[in-house]
């Protein structure tokens, strides 16, 4: 069910303007790995090249290697509509389908791929969203539009979406970032509970959430406007939090900079 | 910076009691308008049947399902059947045929055309909104109906067994189909620009979710960007059936006017509300006048139903437009 990743001397680029250098690094399977950093050094732009959603931005390309178990999924004969449905994504701003009722929204991923009994949609909906966490909260009303929820429904709703068709991994952008305190709880506990299943990568502001979420953390970082962000160090969560090997790092954690 | 607190209310002001004068100023102008709109609207009904009351109690036939146009006989004798007909008929033809092409041109200029391109394609169909009617009528009429012969011999050869293209005269000008052709020209800018508008407000975040589901481009459209469109599009298409349904000048010039319901429509002959308006008015005696805005009181009350069917339309799954 969940694969690793594995970066090697990755370079994005927005047109000409190198936003991101020389990334290497791993993910592991069934593991929360988490990015950190300051405002621009790249954290968004190396989440969305792991699933190519970055070839959505007219003029965005990359350079490097990006494998899936033991899979380029840059090579020459791969679809990248198939990446992106075994690598799954949660935005910052929650997006469900607005003219989509909650059942619709879950089943969205499902029904492009293939024509499903109503029956076995019924039972993906439901695995879903209580994957979700939010099967209690919406299951008297799944034909409600999925705008009427609060924002942090509407973000688990996200997840019940992207985790219905089965992914691999899962990648989040600052899935809270949007939310409230409770509403955040209520994610982090669900990423726990997703890790057993699947590979996850979130990009997160916030320091303690990635001490309380990962078990791997990314450290990136950026010279100056202008400059490539880079990544600095990664470790272990425990280490990177209590024994940072660069000084950049421990300025960032601690609060120092950015 | 606007402010949101209005400086001059009064400080302590009771809470029950509405002091902000510009609101109720605001509100005030905005009901008026509303106002003033319906009671011009109605007065425009009114009138129409106030000049047609005569001509319609003096007819010996069924105004609404006679064909034949002799209002200034010694029995005046007419009806809109015909009118009705023609009108309806080449307004359906132009939005079948400017409807797909105009929401296929938006989609391509908002989501497929490369990004340098665009605008200029955008701006051409822009363009041709701003070309008056009387030049499409022209062309109509001097270069497309010459030139579109073969096809109409061509639809009578291999599908004359379906009798909307089947032509017994053997004569293939003046038709309702050619009108409706020139009429789903002049509709197509109204329906893409419209349409390109939606297509381009739907947020970027609904087609990265669909595109994040493992959607090609042709599925994102239909997951994120149809969906969120749909109330946009309903409204072109309709717009644009409302200036096929009025179009006066290029229908007149092309129809060699009949009062005949004819499904034959590559055949000669035909007749719209509008263009026969035009033609009649200035031969026409009294009881012919009123006649006239009989006929015009109809194209109102069909141009107003036409429009509450698409608010209808729209309004129904208003829960789920992604408006909130
Ligand atoms: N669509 C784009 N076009 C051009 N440049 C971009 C684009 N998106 C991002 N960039 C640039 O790439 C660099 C990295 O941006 P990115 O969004 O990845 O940063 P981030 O680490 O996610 O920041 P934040 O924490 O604020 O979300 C920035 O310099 C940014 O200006
Ligand atoms: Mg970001």
């Amino acid at each position: 069910m969940a694969k690793r990743i594995d970066v090697s001397h990755l370079n994005v680029y927005y047109s000409n303007f190198l936003a991101v250098e020389d990334v290497t690094l791993a993910v592991e399977p069934k593991a929360v790995t988490a990015f950190i950093g300051p405002s621009g050094c790249g954290k968004s732009t190396v989440l969305r090249t792991l699933n190519r959603m970055h070839e959505v931005t007219p003029g965005a390309r990359i350079e490097g290697k990006i494998m899936l178990d033991h899979e380029d999924i840059y090579g020459a004969d791969i679809d990248p509509v198939n990446v992106r449905s075994t690598i799954g994504m949660v935005f910052q701003k929650p997006n469900p389908f607005p003219t989509m009722s909650i059942y619709g929204n879950v089943v969205a991923g499902i029904k492009l791929k293939k024509r499903t009994k109503r029956s076995e949609l019924d039972d993906v909906v439901e695995a879903s969203l209580r994957g979700a966490n939010l099967w209690e909260e919406v299951k008297d009303r799944l034909d409600r539009p999925g705008s009427v929820l609060s924002g942090g429904q509407q973000q688990r709703l996200c997840i019940a979406r992207a985790i219905a068709i089965q992914p691999q991994v899962l990648l989040m952008d600052e899935p809270c970032s949007a939310l409230d305190p409770i509403s955040t709880l209520a994610i982090e506990e669900l990423i726990h509970e997703l890790k057993q299943r699947y590979t996850i990568v979130i990009v997160t502001h916030n320091m303690q959430q990635a001490a309380r979420v990962s078990d791997t953390t990314a450290f990136f970082n950026i010279a100056g406007t202008g400059k490539p962000g880079k990544l600095i160090e990664m470790n272990t969560t425990a280490n990177i939090f209590s024994s940072p090997t660069e000084k950049a790092t421990e300025d960032y954690i601690s609060g120092r900079f950015g | 910076m606007t402010t949101l607190i209005n400086p001059e209310a009064p400080v302590g002001a009771p809470l029950g009691k509405s002091s902000r004068p510009r609101d109720a100023l605001f509100a005030g102008i905005s009901r008026g308008s509303g106002i003033v709109v319906l009671i011009v609207m109605g007065a425009i009904g009114v009138f129409l049947l106030w000049k047609a009351l005569p001509a319609l109690s003096a007819n010996t036939a069924s105004f609404l399902t006679t064909s034949p146009w002799f209002p200034d006989d010694a029995q005046p004798k007419f009806g809109i059947a015909a009118l009705a007909f023609g009108t309806l008929l080449s307004s359906v033809i132009a939005m079948v045929i400017a409807v797909p092409v105009g929401i296929g041109v938006a989609l391509y200029t908002a989501h497929y055309a490369p990004r340098r391109f665009a605008p200029t394609l955008g701006y051409i169909v822009d363009l041709l909104a701003a070309v008056p009617s009387i030049i499409f009528g022209l062309w109509g009429l001097q270069i497309l109906m010459p030139n579109s012969i073969g096809l109409w011999r061509w639809l009578d050869d291999h599908f004359g067994f379906i009798p909307l293209f089947s032509n017994e005269q053997n004569i293939y000008t003046r038709s309702i189909a050619l009108a409706a052709v020139v009429l789903a020209i002049m509709i197509l800018p109204t329906v893409s620009a419209i349409s390109r508008e939606v297509f381009a407000q739907v947020p970027p975040g609904h087609i990265e979710a669909a595109l994040a589901l493992g959607a090609t481009r042709w599925e994102t459209m239909r997951t994120a960007v149809f969906p969120f469109a749909r109330p946009g599009m309903v409204s072109a298409a309709m717009l644009g059936l409302g200036r096929a349904l009025g179009e006066t000048i290029a229908v007149a010039l092309i129809l060699s006017a009949t009062f005949k319901i004819n499904w034959q429509v590559t055949e000669p002959g035909g007749n719209t509300f509008a263009a026969n308006i035009a033609l009649k008015w200035n031969e026409a005696g009294t009881i012919g006048l009123g006649a006239l805005i009989a006929s015009g009181l109809v194209l109102y009350v069909i141009t107003f139903a036409v429009n509450m069917a698409a608010r209808l339309v729209v309004e129904r799954r208003r829960d789920f437009s992604g408006a909130n």
